[in-house]
């Protein structure tokens, strides 16, 4: 099987405090998972999940404490930072951050342009540049000589879709591209993720929250929780018949936008995430529906069932 | 069907800035016409820069400069009587909050001491509306409240960075309902929090309506969160109400353009069909298009909608939608 | 130029403004001065002002209002250099220790915490002594200039430290930019306001200091500078026998530059200050 990208038990560990007052707290614990060219691919979770870590550790922000990522079959290592910028580029969750408030906005694509010898003359560049905004529904025209705040926000995000398509990219890493953008406008960023990976052929890591657009957009889908993927696979499979618990609890707790459906059973929260991330076993046990005495002590194995890898002691034995 | 205790009338409030010179005004909340009733939770949806949270803040009489109330009124039906809340005087208007009416401002999780345990901030709001309360009358007035309201009452001895930032929020709205007002305003008390912890805020803002009996006016752009929560949704684009109705209605049949897309264009399971955006940006406040706001993005704009702004229409079963494809000033719904 | 205009709605920004060219005038005036400012005895000795000696003549024989284009020619001099120096200190400085962190940072803040904890005024009065032969315009120039910047040094590293987590720096990596190169355009812009505002407050800190210096007798007399100006005058007895122009200029000078110079500082800053902007524009 051809894969694109592969994180090979990918973890780090972030040291916080003081000497005397040291806590280590395990961002990503041994991730792994590949994506296939032409292939989006969800990593969802909540918040402090570790999947903006993930990100950061394949764009080269953060390195990791063990593991390793290989694109297309190279491993990639901190002294050769060009095999990611040319064949990963990324895009990020606030598009009014996304650019420098105070410079224009098409200075970052003459830059890229530049860097990467793209053209050979300014004529070429601004057409290179007017065909990648034209794959995302804007022009050269529209956009030369503005400054980010003369943007919405859902332009903004398109804008730097297009910037990011710029060196013909292989892999899209998108970290939580829609959740700042307008609700009325956020199909039209998900649509073009779509549109990529069916006219060019890229491969999306499409990093979110937002479970509904994840099951509209991808492929294949790995869920993650306080730095493990809990459960991996077919997208139809996993949000559709979950197998996790978490992914179970994650799963109803979307309100669906049906006033016929709402939630009638009451649910327990944790109290503090830093107890979750302490936890030796499954980190999940606490707040678990179903738990075992083993879940508290032993950390689950990766179990395949019905083609879905499923990080549970629920389903060992079987 | 039950009393209106919350009403405004061609509410007009504009924020007007002097940006370097030049005047610039931004007409975040214009000609909004609202009713809202006893024991109900209202929703208000829209995306940001539409005015929500200018409409709240002068449903709540927070108007502070460079916000101004242009025109309109907000009356408030306190014990059986209207009461028009600019004529208020200050010290009527601080009397009534809280106790009448509270205020769960967006990014609410921040306004807790964070040098005192929850139980003194607590103790603190008691004291500042209810005098005459000793230090244990107050505390076990607290505990009482965290836990009718299904919160651990250790909650209470911790200090806020010692709780997630859910657990904060969470707090933050108790506090809130405290004193038993009868209208809670919240403004995005569930954005930014985590599925889950969501669903926990939600949740909570059930229980305190059910046990109060009282109105939740909820700020929200999630129509997920609408849904599950509102008795009544109005619809907010660029400052105007465009459409109000049940719940049912608003997502059963939307009528005005703009939320059919935005109902729409929602994803949802087990349903993989292309969804659509609403086409082009939504307007700048300060330089609105003429006529319907929307109509630069409406496929189905005719001319008359470019020249005047269509009414606040009421249809049948309280529907109101304010387009001039549908109700009297058009021929029937748009298709 | 629109920046300009909104600057002079101030009337603090405008009248320092208009001070400021007077004083830039007088400095000018210097090309013209018929007589050198280091002799002595060009002219007759303790002259009231008159026509012909428009601010009077001094015990030295020299006269006070060719003297004053002297001095605060040679007061801007020393201040400008001081300024820009330290500016380019504390902008390079902060922005290595901003982006590069770690050791690199520790070193840089190690050396600017340093120069803020010490008694700088005694340093600074300690090493004059010692280059007390050497002192001209220049070299006190780049004295007070080392020890200007640890300060906005720091300030400007805190900034970098906020920009270097913001998204718009990782646009940049990925569009392929050099170090270097995003330093300068993508940090530099924000930099600048602050450095600006903190050069004219440097340049009067600076003015002040040499006053002080002089005064103390600890730079080269024979420059004429508002500090030494007024040296001379007081070691003569100026006040004490009555002329009384002598010693004014210089003092009324240094005022007006102060003046102008911090009513500068605070209406930019002002001005840059978008919460401020607010409230002085009134809505």
């Amino acid at each position: 099987m051809e894969k694109l990208l592969e994180l090979d038990r990918l973890t780090k560990v972030f040291t916080l405090g003081s000497v005397i007052s040291r806590v280590r707290i395990t961002a990503t614990d041994s991730v792994s998972f590949y994506i296939k060219p032409a292939e989006i691919f969800a990593l969802a979770g909540e918040s402090g999940c570790g999947k903006t870590t993930v990100a950061r550790m394949i764009l080269g922000f953060e390195e990791p404490t063990s593991g390793a990522i290989f694109y297309n079959g190279k491993k990639g290592t901190k002294n050769e930072k060009v095999w990611f910028t040319e064949g990963i580029q990324a895009i990020f969750q606030d598009p009014f951050g996304t650019f420098n408030p105070l410079r224009t906005v098409d200075r970052y694509f003459f830059e890229t342009v530049q860097n990467y010898k793209l053209a050979g003359s300014k004529e070429e560049a601004i057409r290179l540049i007017d065909e990648k905004l034209r794959a995302v529904g804007l022009s050269y025209e529209e956009f030369s000589g503005k400054y980010p705040n003369e943007f919405s926000g859902g332009q903004l995000q398109r804008i730097s879709i297009a910037r990011a398509l710029l060196t013909n990219p292989t892999l899209l890493i998108a970290d939580e591209p829609v959740s700042m953008v307008d609700a009325s406008l956020r199909m039209s960023i998900v649509n073009l993720f779509k549109k990529l990976k069916e006219e060019l052929g890229v491969s999306v890591l499409y990093i979110t929250h937002d479970l509904a657009t994840a099951y509209y957009v991808s492929d294949r889908i790995a869920i993650m929780f306080r730095g493990n993927i809990v459960e991996m696979g077919p997208v139809e499979k996993v949000l559709m018949e979950p197998k996790h618990p978490y992914t179970k609890l994650l799963r109803e707790s979307i309100p669906e936008a049906d006033p016929n459906k709402r939630w009638d059973t009451v649910i327990t929260l944790a109290d503090t995430e830093y107890e979750e991330y302490l936890r030796a076993g499954c980190k999940f046990a606490g707040r678990c529906p179903d738990v075992m005495d083993r879940c508290k002590d032993e950390v689950p194995p990766d179990i395949y069932v019905d083609g879905v890898l499923v990080k549970c002691h629920k389903y060992a034995g079987e | 069907m039950n009393q209106t205790i919350l009403r405004t009338e061609k509410l007009k409030a504009f924020y007007v800035l002097d940006v370097l010179g030049t005047r610039k005004v931004v007409k975040a909340v214009n000609e909004v016409d609202l009713e809202i009733r006893e024991n109900e939770i209202y929703g208000i949806a829209g995306e940001s820069g539409c005015g929500k949270t200018t409409l709240l803040k002068t449903l709540y009489a927070a108007i502070e400069p460079p916000l101004r109330l242009i025109g309109g009124k907000v009356y408030y039906r306190v014990n059986g009587e209207e009461v028009e809340v600019s004529s208020l005087s200050r010290e009527e208007k601080r009397k009534l909050r809280w106790e009448y009416v509270s205020y769960v401002p967006q990014g609410s999780m921040s306004v807790l001491n964070p040098v005192i345990r929850l139980k003194e901030t607590f103790r603190d709001f008691l004291d500042s509306h209810v005098s005459g309360k000793t230090k244990d009358e107050a505390f076990a007035i607290a505990r009482e409240h965290i836990a009718a309201l299904g919160l651990p009452q250790k909650i209470l001895d911790a200090y806020p960075h010692q709780l997630s930032g859910g657990m904060r929020q969470r707090v933050t709205i108790a506090l809130a309902a405290l004193l038993k007002p009868r209208i809670i305003i919240a403004d995005e008390p569930t954005t930014a929090l985590d599925v889950v912890v969501q669903r926990g805020v939600v949740q909570l803002l059930k229980d305190i309506q059910q046990n109060l009996r009282n109105t939740i006016v909820l700020v929200t752009h999630d129509m997920g969160v609408q849904a599950n929560i509102a008795d009544r949704i109005g619809i907010m684009y660029a400052g105007k109400m465009v459409e109000e109705a049940t719940t049912e209605g608003i997502f059963g049949d939307p009528l005005h353009p703009y939320t059919r897309y935005l109902i729409n264009s929602l994803p949802r399971f087990g349903d993989k069909t292309t969804r659509e955006s609403v086409p082009g940006s939504p307007p700048s406040l300060i330089n609105l298009p003429s006529g319907c706001p929307f109509h630069p993005r409406c496929p189905y704009a005719l001319e008359i909608c470019k020249e005047q702004m269509p009414g606040f229409v009421k249809l049948d079963n309280n529907h109101k939608v304010a387009c001039w494809l549908v109700g009297e000033g058009g021929n029937g719904k748009a298709s | 130029m629109k920046v300009l205009r909104d600057l002079f709605r101030d009337y603090r920004f405008a009248l320092s403004f208009c001070v400021l060219c007077l004083l830039l005038v007088l400095a000018v005036l210097t090309i013209f001065s018929p007589y050198d400012p280091t002799l002595w005895g060009v002219v007759p000795r303790d002259l009231k002002p008159s026509r012909e000696y428009l601010l009077g003549t001094n015990s030295k024989g020299q006269d006070v209002f060719w003297q004053a284009t002297f001095a605060v020619r040679n007061s801007l001099v020393i201040s400008v250099i001081a300024g820009t120096v330290s500016r380019v200190i504390a902008v390079l400085v902060g922005m290595v220790a901003g982006y590069k962190g770690r050791l690199t940072d520790r070193v840089l803040m190690f050396v600017s915490d340093s120069l803020l904890v010490i008694p700088l005024f005694l340093i600074i009065v300690m090493l004059a002594m010692l280059i007390r032969d050497k002192m001209n315009l220049v070299t006190l120039g780049l004295l007070l200039a080392f020890f200007g910047w640890a300060w906005d040094a720091r300030v400007i590293r805190s900034q970098i430290l906020s920009l270097r987590e913001r998204e718009f720096t990782q646009t940049a990596i990925l569009s392929g930019t050099g170090t270097l190169r995003l330093v300068l355009n993508e940090y530099m812009p924000f930099a600048t306001p602050l450095v600006f505002s903190t050069l004219i407050n440097n340049m009067s800190w600076a003015i002040g200091m040499e006053m002080t210096l002089a005064v103390l007798g600890l730079v080269n007399l024979d420059i004429p500078t508002l500090g030494t100006m007024l040296q001379w005058a007081i070691s003569y007895q100026a006040m004490l026998l009555g002329y009384w122009w002598w010693i004014a200029t210089p003092v009324v000078l240094a005022v007006f530059l102060f003046v102008a110079l911090y009513w500068l500082s605070v209406s930019i800053s002002e001005y840059l200050d978008p919460r401020t902007r607010i409230q002085r524009v009134g809505v």
